[in-house]
């Protein structure tokens, strides 16, 4: 069947080359888009936030971008398929959206030479493909504020997936965060060996509210942490989406992201030709991290104070690990009037002090 | 007015032929129905779903990549299945079959040569049988309920992939990132086809479906484990040992598994990393008794899976169909695949039973 097709398939892709040739690069056809995404929509969530950005792209560019995604794909054998067959289906620019699809997304981009491929939060790069990651961190700073502003028992429970540097560096963050404003704030974490996973998620954070903890936030995809917080009625800060749905008097705010700046800004570089890979690491200055709004237990004082500090970061004056940090044992890690390095944070593997507990290893 | 289901005394010969065709009809027409009701074109949307993945040769190769791993549990399982073994633990099997067989290249890394990869499918093997053994041991030992064993251990050999990748296997190179290092060019499955990743574990799986279709039908061994799973008091009779009929079960699918896991890593993968299989040795039960447990049945059936997996992809990107319609259009499909065989077995009945039982 397709060998008998395999002349006529050739004469069109030969034609349509040519074509393409004789229109120059001015032609008025929209360029195409393709998402990977690693988990289902949802309405919340790491996935729901790309989708957002992609909606985005749709509304900003319309007529000039036609975009499709492919939800839930494994992270194994199956991914190097789909982004192939985004390629090889004539796409132009191609976002994976999941660290697992580095090495079959930069395995694909040497096939696809004339394809731009942007890859979320890996370090391997190409000539044909960029990385893009957001300083989660400031998000997780500010949220630290507020969380040690509102705990009485100055117990903090954290419901995290897995003791990667990304997620370290966001226990780390909020931790100094809340210590800030609170010095006998303490981080009790437990580990639920899952991205996704609203049963476990639940049990963990009733757990941390057993041993005393009165505000729960979560590195993990579902809002199910939060709707304990709400039904044990402590409060709780939402990670990745603002989940305040499903806590609607325990939800004080959430750290967000926000990619629609970003898939803009690529698409419009695709389209006019001056898309180059590069390594963008935006925060809250590039709108990239942001904050819920403030749930209504959270007192004026200290949303001034939120956003005080907030406009300290974006302005350059203020990193949440400028020095003295200290880790666990109380040695200085990072000097008074220095800042950990971008390597040094992207490869965290200790706890600052004040979370308790050892770092599984 | 009352409907009922009757054993037929032999299953309908015509049926069983005609019962795939009345699925097939079956999903189109409700296709046709779900896709209108959305405001697609059927014929597009159908085309998009069956022929659309596998219309070119690198199609084909990837249902074949997709469907390997599935068709090699699945043989090994149908084999347990018609003794009466109940191994539901492939995917465990299958991960330890990646662990060993990918520490291994992990192992050598840097000291490659072609003595690697038989050595590697060997350990994928073997891991899977290991893991297989202790289910069966349980079992033959204190009788243990190997449905329940070989679940649990599928959970542990999980964690234990795991731990290994998120600590003393990560990639050195990796900023702590839970995933080994790629692994050498000796230590992957060579591909067969230019240009597609159609790999050596592919033919493994056929192997895998001819002897199993060997050892069922032309072998003493196959033919007492048949007689242990249909009629154990004739096979106690007999001398069949039931209890070699749980090792030998478990043995083989645990292998059979081990080597898919293998043929993932060393295959398409060509590393280690977290989600080995997205539950390849859960699917495989489905594959196993779509396919009656027969191993060409299991094949055609892992194939058909495959393409369900891969269609449902299809209409994703191409028609922008959101996850939660091609799930309930592969469901539907399923379903009536499953529905019309039971009338390969029954028939309908009006009326009350002839002996009625009380309600």
């Amino acid at each position: 069947m397709t060998v008998s097709k395999l002349p006529l398939r050739l004469f069109a892709a030969l034609s349509a080359a040519v074509l393409l040739a004789a229109a120059g690069p001015a032609a008025a056809e929209p360029i195409k888009v393709g998402f990977v995404y690693v988990s289902p929509i949802g309405d919340a969530g790491w996935t729901y936030q790309h989708e957002l950005g992609r909606r985005h792209l749709e509304a900003a560019l319309g007529d000039e971008v036609e975009t499709s995604y492919v939800e839930s794909v494994p992270e194994g054998a199956d991914a190097e398929r789909v982004i192939r067959e985004f390629a090889a289906g004539g796409y132009d620019l191609v976002f994976t959206t999941s660290f697992g699809y580095m090495n079959p997304t930069i395995k694909v981009a040497k096939r696809f030479p004339e394809v731009a491929f942007e890859h979320a939060t890996g370090y391997k790069r190409a000539e044909n493909v960029g990385t893009y990651l957001a300083r989660f961190y400031e998000g997780r700073y500010l949220t630290g504020l507020v969380a040690g502003k509102m705990t009485k028992s100055n117990t903090v429970g954290y419901v995290a997936a897995f003791p990667i540097p990304e997620v370290v560096r966001g226990i780390n963050a909020f931790t100094i965060g809340l210590r800030s404003v609170n010095p006998a704030g303490q981080v009790k974490v437990v580990w639920v060996s899952s991205w996704y996973d609203p049963g476990k998620e639940r049990e963990a954070a009733e757990t941390l509210i057993a041993q005393g903890a009165d505000v729960i936030t979560q590195h993990t995809d579902s809002t199910a942490p939060v709707q304990a917080a709400e039904e044990k009625g402590v409060y709780a800060i939402g990670y990745h989406s603002d989940m305040s749905k499903y806590g609607p008097t325990a939800h004080l705010t959430a750290s967000t992201h926000n990619w629609s700046g970003h898939y803009l800004a690529s698409a419009k570089a695709v389209l006019d030709g001056s898309w180059a890979p590069q390594d963008l690491w935006g925060g809250i200055k590039d709108g990239m991290v942001e904050l819920a709004p403030f749930g209504p237990a959270v007192p004026a004082e200290v949303r001034s104070l939120v956003e005080a500090k907030k406009a300290e970061i974006a302005a350059g004056t203020l990193h949440p690990f400028q020095g003295p940090v200290r880790d666990q044992s109380g040695a200085l890690r990072v000097a008074e009037g220095s800042t950990l390095s971008d390597p040094d944070m992207l490869g965290f593997d200790w706890y600052v002090e004040g979370v308790l507990g050892k770092l599984p290893k | 007015m009352w409907f009922r289901l009757e054993p037929r005394a032999q299953a309908s010969r015509r049926l069983r032929t005609a019962a795939p065709l009345i699925a097939l009809a079956l999903t189109l027409a409700s296709g046709t129905v779900l896709f209108g009701a959305l405001g697609q074109n059927p014929i597009l949307a159908l085309h998009t779903f069956f022929i659309r993945p596998i219309d070119s040769l690198y199609g084909l190769s990837e249902l074949a990549i997709k469907a390997a791993p599935l068709a090699l549990c699945a043989v090994g399982l149908a084999i347990g299945f018609r003794g009466n073994v109940w191994n539901i633990g492939a995917e465990g099997q299958l991960t330890m079959g990646a662990i060993c067989g990918g520490g291994l290249a992990l192992a050598f890394y840097g000291a490659e040569g072609p003595w690697l990869l038989p050595l590697m499918v060997l350990a994928g093997g073997l891991g899977g049988m290991a893991w297989g053994a202790i289910p069966a041991l349980l079992k033959t030992r204190f009788n243990a309920n190997e449905i329940l064993t070989s679940l649990m251990l599928s959970y542990v050999a999980i964690q234990l992939l795991g731990y290994l990748v998120h600590g003393p296997w990560r990639d050195p190179e990796g900023y702590n990132f839970p995933e080994t290092r790629l692994f050498g060019d000796q230590a992957l499955l060579p591909v067969l086809v230019e240009g597609t990743r159609l790999h050596g574990g592919v033919v493994l799986a056929l192997i895998a479906v001819g002897l199993g279709w060997l050892l069922l039908s032309r072998s003493f061994a196959g033919f007492q484990i048949k007689v242990v799973g249909q009629a154990p008091a004739a096979a106690a009779y007999a001398g069949y040992s039931r209890r070699r009929v749980v090792w030998l079960s478990f043995l083989i699918g645990g292998g059979l598994a081990g080597i898919a896991g293998l043929g993932e890593v060393a295959g398409p993968m060509g590393q280690l990393n977290p989600t080995v299989s997205p539950g390849y040795g859960f699917a495989a039960i489905i594959c196993a008794f779509l396919g009656r447990l027969h191993p060409v049945g299991v094949l055609l059936a892992s194939l058909l899976l495959a393409l369900l997996f891969l269609g449902g992809e299809s209409l994703q990107m191409h028609l922008n169909l959101p996850l939660a319609i091609t799930g309930v259009f592969q469901g539907l499909l399923l379903f009536f695949v499953l529905a019309c065989d039971v009338f390969v077995r029954y028939r309908v009945r009006l009326g009350r039973a002839a002996v009625g039982l009380a309600p």
